[in-house]
């Protein structure tokens, strides 16, 4: 079973990043492009073949290691 | 005093911080990997030193901080261990949630490596109790991720409770507040990402740093 995370700054931090590339795409031309937020995807291979214990031992790693709630949230997909 | 000072790969900054120690202290600080499980006795201060630990990889200091060795630094910390963390240092005590906030993207994105002001804020530490109060110090940054982000709340929290214990006279990264250290709640725990280790003798261009490390040697070995 695979998993999917989503790691994204939570609403309200503000993203340097983001900017930067919002900033790079406006050089480009490409207009009308009102705001950038950049984040990262982590793909998990798990043993676990139960869907609901997938996610319960997922939204544990998210919690203890990959994401920093304090700034970030994330939203889990199980494949 | 006894000082530990933590070494991950990726540590650049952990001789540079023995070097420090032993300057204030005429002792050679205990060298410890990060595999370890455990501190060596009697140690009365733990360093986390600057560097870039396991890669940056995820985010600055969050593998670090699940390292065996952080475990025994957070049993420490918990029983009042006096505890320095300097730039990547003071991002792993964010991760490990010894202190609060979190360290992120410059907010000009690019690398800075300069000698900044700082003032001294709170002098109520075994870290900042050799500064005086409003004192101006020149020590250099060298970071990426040095923008010091917190909620209002927590922000305003830190301010009531005198926990903040540097601040930059000129704001290089976007840190809220303009906050360069943060003291724990029980102010044995200092995160800074400037680095004191780097303004030690003339030949550094300030030696403003050397006062953090010889104001640990009394208070500690007295408490």
């Amino acid at each position: 079973m695979k998993a999917r995370v989503h790691v994204m700054l939570k609403n309200g931090v503000l993203d340097p990043q983001g900017e930067a590339v919002r900033h790079a795409l406006g050089a480009l031309g490409f207009d009308g492009v009102d705001g950038v937020r950049q984040g990262k995807v982590i793909e998990l291979d798990l043993t676990e073949s139960d869907p609901e214990a997938a996610r319960h031992n997922v939204m544990q790693m998210c919690e203890k290691l990959l994401a920093n709630t304090v700034i970030e949230s994330y939203q889990i997909e199980i494949l | 005093m006894r000082a530990a000072v933590i070494v991950f790969p990726g540590s650049n900054c952990d001789r540079d911080m023995a070097v420090a120690f032993e300057r204030a202290t005429g002792h050679a600080p205990v060298m410890v990997w990060h595999k370890e499980t455990a501190l060596p006795d009697g140690v009365d201060v733990v360093a986390l030193p600057g560097g870039f630990s396991y890669g940056d990889y995820l985010r600055c200091g969050a593998i670090a901080a699940r390292s065996p060795i952080c475990q025994a630094v957070a049993g420490f910390a918990a029983k009042g261990g006096a505890v320095l963390g300097v730039c990547n240092g003071f991002q792993v005590l964010t991760e490990m949630g010894l202190l609060p906030g979190a360290l992120m993207r410059n907010a000009g994105i690019k690398f800075i490596c300069k000698s900044t002001e700082l003032d001294v804020v709170s002098t109520d530490s075994p870290f900042t109790s050799a500064y005086k109060p409003g004192q101006r110090l020149q020590i250099p940054i060298a970071h990426h991720d040095g923008n010091y982000t917190i909620g209002d709340a927590d922000l305003a929290r830190l301010q009531g409770e005198d926990r903040i214990a540097f601040r930059y006279a000129d704001n290089p990264n976007g840190s809220a507040g303009d906050i360069a250290g943060v003291l724990s709640e029980n102010r044995r725990v200092l995160g800074m990402m400037p680095h004191p280790e780097r303004a030690l003798e003339p030949r550094h261009g300030s030696e403003d740093g050397l006062a953090l490390f010889q104001g640990l040697v009394g208070l500690l070995e007295t408490a």
